[in-house]
């Protein structure tokens, strides 16, 4: 009987046996990414392991390398909340006079990317460094008890962001670090989900393999951030691709007028003209994406507030030079 | 050959990170220090040091970056100051906590606000408690010597922490003098190749570093950190004796001058070491009994030498560049703590002089004297901590 190559090498470097909470999303991607990362390692220098990976403190830090264990197959260092990218520097600083060849992986948060570490990642990318960063995107700061981030979306609750009275939770629109990282006209950035698992590995592959910085910002659940049952993570992140709510797409070399869009499956209508995506209409309302979740329960009692987050995310994709249309549910 | 060229302090820390040829660099550059990263980067740029030096956008980014070097297996180097250092005081514990040799070069200054660029060592001396091994320079010459004792202490397999060596902003960052430059072959000798087999991030050999330890670890992780330093002490006199030994120039950890017959000793640190011997010497003429003693090494804390000092003399006093808000000076509240269980100790004093630059004069040396000599002569002391020099008529 013929036997069918794995669609990703079945070697593991997030073993089995981390403290992550059952159903968490992050947990799966990075499974998904040092395998991605492992294999274009394998393609690009001939040595699967060829990587080493510098993580920020967080949910997936302190879940994986508890003393004396450690859930890592693969060199991995920890050194503080803000820091992921600059100790990635000094690691490939290092490599580069050692002789060695592979790349870094640096790892954190949305808490740790796009608020206390921004500078430390604008310095990175700046410098060039032949690191990949990739931002684990739950949404919140879910380590120290899901505090809102500048990567909270526009509505959701956190602890540090409830709804009340005077609020309707989270009161800011979400940050697009993917297009921050973007501007620094790096040879890549892409967005990612979970629950599109090969062009999540497609892209963490390209990442790996271009010369320089890369930047990649994976949509990942948090069951118990989001407040959602355990075994709904890939729907729900599935379903904010569906939704428009979480775009799929690459910028290569800051170049905004070629952005790439993944088209968004779910029944979406892709309009392109000259190949390039200029306009898609969705399906599904994006109240299908929040009804699903405890972080947007309180949202219901308020359209308003609903439309006024269509309102951003219709903004967001003209950015990224698309006509969402984005549908009402039927009454 | 040695050669002699006069040169800055700054200018002899980045000889000296020539010498010591770290593999990577990352500095950020800071008042009054920035003419050792300009000077480091020009070396790299001429090829006369191979090594990668990353232009970071923050100190706090400087110190993460060697960090993340050290933890890779290579030496490496930086230097800041003041906000600087106190912008790296998150990631000094770490750098001391993870065991990495990182080494540091410190143009002493003081801290805001209000901000101000000269020199006093609370920069430093706020990083006490990090896990640091901190060296103090009275010259310029020392200051290279200084940073060369640093890598060979720090590397020891018994010690491994990291080490910050400060030598006075502006009095010797930014001032000449004629500096030995020993040869490379004898500092390769000295050195050797960094080795490290504690911390490597090799694909070959994966490890985790940088670990959540819960509380059954913790504490034992904190006392290696404090057992480490306390093995310092011995391996620091080693250093010290090899460096003798080979470049000719000796270092204590607590210097001694004219201390024998002393019943007084006025103790400092840095370059206001040279000024006290000085008046010492003036004060000597004048008829009085008085020493001076210059610690070298201030983390560890030189229990054994202050011990033995403090058997020589009726009073210790202390000028320190410093003040712990809330209690006294830090070198002064060191030694106490010190002498706290010997059965008999000399009387006491703390003097906080020159904060912020100020010049540490004769006639404020002679005021910290009256107040000394009086507690001798009533063999009491009335107020522990005496502020020197200040403007009365601007409080
Ligand atoms: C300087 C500093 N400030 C605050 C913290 C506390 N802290 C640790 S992890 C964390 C949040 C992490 O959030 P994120 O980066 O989004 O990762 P997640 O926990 O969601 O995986 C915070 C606030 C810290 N460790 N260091
Ligand atoms: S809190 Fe969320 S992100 Fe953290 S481990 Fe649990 S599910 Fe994963």
């Amino acid at each position: 009987m013929a036997v069918r190559k794995p669609p990703v090498t079945t070697r593991e470097y997030w073993a089995p046996g981390h403290a992550a909470c059952a159903g968490c999303g992050c947990a799966t991607a990075l499974r998904l990414a040092t395998k991605a990362f492992s294999e274009a390692m394998e393609e690009k220098y001939g040595d699967p392991n060829a990587f080493a990976i510098a993580q920020a403190t967080g949910c997936m830090e302190v879940v994986s390398a508890v003393f004396p264990y450690t859930s890592w197959k693969a060199p991995w260092i920890h050194v503080a909340f803000e820091n992921a990218a600059a100790v990635a520097s000094g690691i490939e600083a290092a490599w580069k006079k050692l002789g060695r060849k592979g790349k870094i992986l640096a790892i954190a948060g949305d808490g740790g990317t796009a608020d206390i570490g921004m500078q430390a990642l604008s310095g990175m990318l700046e410098r060039w460094h032949n690191v990949v960063y990739l931002m684990y995107d739950n949404e919140a700061y879910m380590n120290t008890g899901i505090q809102r981030s500048s990567s909270t979306p526009y509505g959701a609750w956190t602890t540090t962001s409830p709804p009340g009275k005077l609020s309707i939770g989270e009161d800011k629109p979400k940050k697009w670090v993917a297009l921050i990282a973007a501007a620094h006209q790096i040879p890549y950035v892409a967005t990612a989900s979970i629950a599109n698992p090969f062009d999540f590995i497609k892209k963490m592959k390209k990442a790996a393999k271009v010369d320089g910085p890369a930047f990649v910002q994976v949509h990942c659940t948090c069951p118990t951030g989001w407040r959602t049952p355990l075994e709904k993570g890939i729907e729900i992140a599935r379903l904010a691709i569906e939704t428009g709510i979480w775009p799929l797409f690459e910028i290569e070399n800051g170049d905004f007028h070629n952005i790439k869009i993944q088209p968004p499956g779910g029944g979406a209508k892709v309009h392109r003209e000259g190949g390039r995506v200029v306009r898609i209409e969705f399906k599904k309302p994006i109240e299908e994406y929040l009804k699903l979740q405890g972080r947007f329960k309180h949202l219901f009692k308020s359209p308003e507030a609903i439309d006024q987050l269509r309102e951003q995310i219709k903004a967001m994709w003209k950015v990224l030079g698309v006509e969402a249309i984005l549908p009402k549910p039927e009454e | 050959m040695p050669i002699r060229k006069v040169m800055k302090a700054n200018e002899a820390a980045a000889w000296a990170a020539k010498l010591a040829k770290p593999k990577v660099i990352a500095a950020f550059p800071i008042t009054p220090s920035t003419l050792v990263p300009e000077k480091i980067s020009e070396f790299v740029a001429n090829g006369e040091l191979d090594a990668e030096f990353i232009k970071v956008e923050s100190e706090h980014s400087a110190i993460s970056a060697c960090v993340g070097a050290a933890a890779a297996g290579v030496r490496t180097f930086t230097a800041t100051a003041s906000q600087g250092l106190a912008l790296m005081h998150e990631i000094l514990f770490i750098a001391a906590g993870m065991r990495l040799p990182i080494v540091m070069a410190i143009g002493n200054r003081a801290l805001s606000a209000p901000i101000n660029i000269w020199n006093d060592w609370q920069d430093t001396i706020s990083q006490r408690d990090t896990g640091w091994i901190q060296f103090y320079a009275e010259n310029n010459q020392e200051a290279l010597d200084l940073i060369l004792i640093a890598y060979k202490v720090a590397e020891d397999e018994r010690v491994l922490l990291p080490a910050m060596v400060g030598f006075d902003a502006f009095i010797l960052t930014h001032t000449v003098e004629p500096v030995e430059i020993p040869d490379q072959e004898v500092v390769d000798e000295f050195l050797g190749e960094y080795e490290p087999k504690h911390a490597y991030l090799d694909p070959a050999r994966p490890i985790t570093q940088g670990t959540l330890a819960f509380p059954a670890h913790y504490m034992e992780a904190r006392y290696k950190v404090w057992e480490a330093m306390e093995r310092a002490k011995e391996v620091i006199d080693e250093a010290f004796a090899e460096f003798e030994k080979r470049f000719g120039r000796k270092y204590q950890k607590i210097e001694e001058y004219r201390t024998d017959d002393a019943e007084m000793i006025f103790v400092t640190m840095g370059s206001l070491a040279g000024t006290l011997k000085e008046w010492v010497d003036k004060k000597r003429e004048e008829g009085y009994k008085v020493g001076a003693a210059k610690i070298t090494v201030y983390r560890p804390f030189p229990v054994e030498e202050i011990k033995a000092l403090a058997k020589k003399t009726k009073v210790l006093a202390f000028i320190e560049k410093n003040i712990t808000i809330g209690l006294y000076g830090a070198v002064f509240t060191d030694a106490s703590a010190t002498l706290i269980n010997e059965k008999e100790k000399p009387l006491m004093l703390d003097f906080i002089a020159g904060l912020g630059g100020r010049d540490v004069t004769f006639e404020q040396l002679d005021e910290a004297f009256s107040i000394t000599r009086r507690a001798l002569e009533e063999g009491k002391v009335e107020k522990p901590i005496n502020w020197i020099g200040l403007r009365k008529e601007i409080l």
